[in-house]
């Protein structure tokens, strides 16, 4: 199996569709002859021609827009968003056109929005923002953030194949945090399917993006203390996966979400509603989050550590939860 | 989306069965709009209540330009074209009285409609935001080497958003085949021309997206369809879109519920002069088309038309209260 870097997978998995089925096509800001600000869509031009790998003018509504009335028509866009950020420019086509077209019409709407998005790039507040909550709290709308290369690859094509708009939360600190293997060819990572990437009985920890590797290495010191955390890959913040939060938090007890998008009405709140509600019985200690603070994305390296959960505050949660 | 089956594809001249055509679909707009304003006083449709009063010209006149592979993206005030383009009267009151059997089955109201396995696609209460999915749309039947135009509409006050300019500035840039009409009809709900652009006219704009442009009488049928149809055959040679404005007065409210006195008395009794209805049948008695019988026949079938599609919304079932989380999500059917 080839090892691949989380980029790598994107490419691969768009390589993949667009050879797959000719109704997948490309179209965003400096992705054709550029090759993408990330160079994701490097050489696409080349192998696929400018129908297919489309420079577009700088205008998300318009592009998004494109997008929505391309796959009306029975075609498959990936429309790439140079910085998740952008696409407060073409809110009304995300949450107004694409989100309600189903429930109004009864008919499909293939598309997928690439959103580069999240911090420790030195992007400051306008881009680094974690935006997942706004469109998690739209119905109609999926929303899937990897955290490994395998299901970079796995979740963009299972958003492709979806009959449903599908924003795609791809980390940028993650493009070359690692490499790992990867399936070669067609694979899915099935969309509303979370995944324990490290079981354990004392409590249950609930990540995604770049904080679940933050996580990973908090739960490994903790391990060595003799706290044996249960570590879960969220993988889709819409839909979530009910069942399989529940069942962890059920089984050990006690949660703690942890995210990089600040703390109020963030994904986090939902999953500690959620257990509060379903799983008070099993209960024996409060949910806990732990998230960005409530501020812009701050540009100095300094205020971003400080604003970002560091993983020393993760361990110390993960001790205050299991003394609790 | 699939293609429609009801417009006939216009030829070079038309034919006196094509003048009635046109006759018969723009009072088949004004007398639908006539019985849904005679409910909503009633109090039996749901919400505000929108008309086209006036401006039926420029539904019919664009869209009988259309050849049948052809798609629109209308917008509140070209019922006609939703009809035209395979939408029936049936469906159209259903849909105003919130009905199951209306468009979106109770889940969106009035004129918030349209088809998508029609070519119709269904615009949102944002104005303008359907012009980037027109493109869009033009996009993939060139992507597939269909020689398909989309027909949007929009009004004034819409030319004035991001969306606009972005969707517009879209087709521009990659020639795309759409054809964008603007409604001008010189109220934004109650904000004015002079209040919505510094431009002399709005046909101006063309040139700075480098498009071409043209203006027209919007009350003139006639004048609409050849604009249109000359629109239609640039973008299906592939030369892009063409802004064809359509100078015309909204007579009536922005929605039923507004009164409009803000609207200047003369200016509406200069209108009314000009009814694009009355206008036409003048045209046609003078010419010979409109007989006195083909008058009565036509004015008949349209009556028995909303009479037959009003019963038939009446007894199409309120949507069932359990049916309200159905529907968000597409199933895996694949498109």
């Amino acid at each position: 199996m080839p090892e691949l870097t989380y980029l790598e997978a994107i490419r691969d998995g768009l390589l993949e569709a667009m050879h797959r089925d000719p109704r997948v096509f490309v179209i965003g800001e400096d992705i054709a002859t550029y090759g993408g600000a990330f160079g994701i869509t490097r050489g696409f031009l080349e192998e696929f021609g400018p129908e297919r790998v489309i420079d577009a003018p700088l205008a998300e509504a318009a592009n998004v827009g494109a997008g929505i009335g391309a796959a009306v028509m029975g075609m498959r866009p990936v429309v790439e968003l140079q910085f998740a950020d952008f696409i407060s420019d073409a809110f009304t086509q995300v949450v107004n056109m694409a989100a309600k077209f189903h429930w109004r019409t009864g008919c499909a709407l293939p598309l997928v929005l690439r959103m580069p998005y999240g911090g420790d790039v030195k992007g400051g507040p306008f881009h680094s923002g974690c935006m997942e909550a706004w469109f998690a709290h739209t119905p109609g709308l999926k929303v899937v953030a990897p955290a490994f290369p395998e299901d970079a690859k796995g979740l963009l094509l299972a958003a492709i194949r979806d009959p449903n708009p599908v924003l795609f939360f791809e980390h940028k600190h993650l493009y070359r945090y690692q490499r790992a293997e990867v399936p070669a060819g067609e694979y899915l990572t099935p969309i509303g399917r979370a995944r324990i990437v490290r079981e354990g009985g004392t409590l249950s920890l609930f990540s995604y993006g770049w904080m679940l590797h933050k996580c990973l290495a908090a739960v490994e010191t903790a391990a060595g203390e003799g706290i044996s955390a249960e570590l879960i890959d969220l993988r889709s913040l819409a839909p979530l996966d009910r069942a399989a939060i529940l069942t962890s938090a059920r089984k050990t007890g006690k949660a703690l979400v942890v995210h990089e998008a600040n703390r109020t009405g963030g994904v986090g709140a939902e999953i500690a509603a959620l257990i509060a509600e379903e799983a008070f019985d099993s209960l024996d200690g409060p949910v806990m989050r732990l998230a960005s603070e409530d501020t812009p994305v701050p540009h100095s390296p300094v205020l971003e550590a400080a604003f970002q959960p560091t993983i020393a505050e993760i361990v110390e949660a993960i001790r205050s939860l299991a003394a609790y | 989306m699939g293609a429609t089956r009801t417009t006939p594809a216009a030829g070079e001249i038309l034919s006196p069965h094509d003048l009635l055509q046109m006759l018969y679909y723009m009072r088949l707009q004004r007398a639908v709009e006539d019985r849904a304003v005679k409910l909503y006083y009633q109090g039996r449709i749901p919400g505000a209540y929108f008309t086209g009063w006036g401006h039926e010209a420029i539904a019919v006149g664009a869209t009988y330009a259309l050849g049948p592979q052809d798609l629109v993206a209308p917008m509140h005030r070209d019922l006609a074209a939703y009809i035209m383009r395979g939408i029936s009267v049936r469906r159209v009151f259903a849909q105003f009285l919130d009905r199951e059997g209306g468009l979106t089955r109770g889940r969106d109201g009035n004129i918030h409609m349209g088809d998508p396995r029609l070519g119709i696609f269904p615009f949102i209460s944002h104005m303008a935001a359907s012009v980037p999915v027109a493109a869009g749309m033009a996009l993939a039947c060139r992507q597939r080497g269909e020689a398909r135009v989309v027909l949007t509409f929009f009004g004034d006050g819409a030319t004035s958003t991001g969306a606009w300019h972005e969707g517009v500035n879209f087709a521009a840039v990659f020639r795309l085949p759409v054809v964008l009409v603007l409604e001008n009809n010189q109220y934004a709900y109650s904000t004015p021309l002079d209040h919505q652009t510094a431009c002399r006219a709005f046909v101006d704009k063309a040139v700075g997206y480098g498009i071409a442009g043209v203006a027209v009488d919007g009350n003139d049928v006639l004048a609409v369809y050849e604009a249109a149809r000359g629109a239609v055959a640039h973008a299906r040679e592939g030369h892009g879109p063409t802004l064809i404005e359509c100078r015309t007065m909204r007579v009536r409210g922005h929605s039923e519920a507004d009164k409009f006195s803000y609207v200047p008395k003369a200016l509406l009794d200069e209108w009314a002069a000009r009814d694009p209805i009355a206008l036409f049948e003048r045209r046609l008695q003078s010419e010979g088309h409109l007989t006195p019988d083909a008058d009565r026949a036509m004015q008949e079938g349209i009556a028995a038309e909303i009479e037959e599609g009003l019963a038939w919304a009446e007894a199409s079932p309120e949507p069932a209260p359990e049916s309200v989380t159905e529907g968000v999500f597409a199933e895996d059917e694949g498109t």
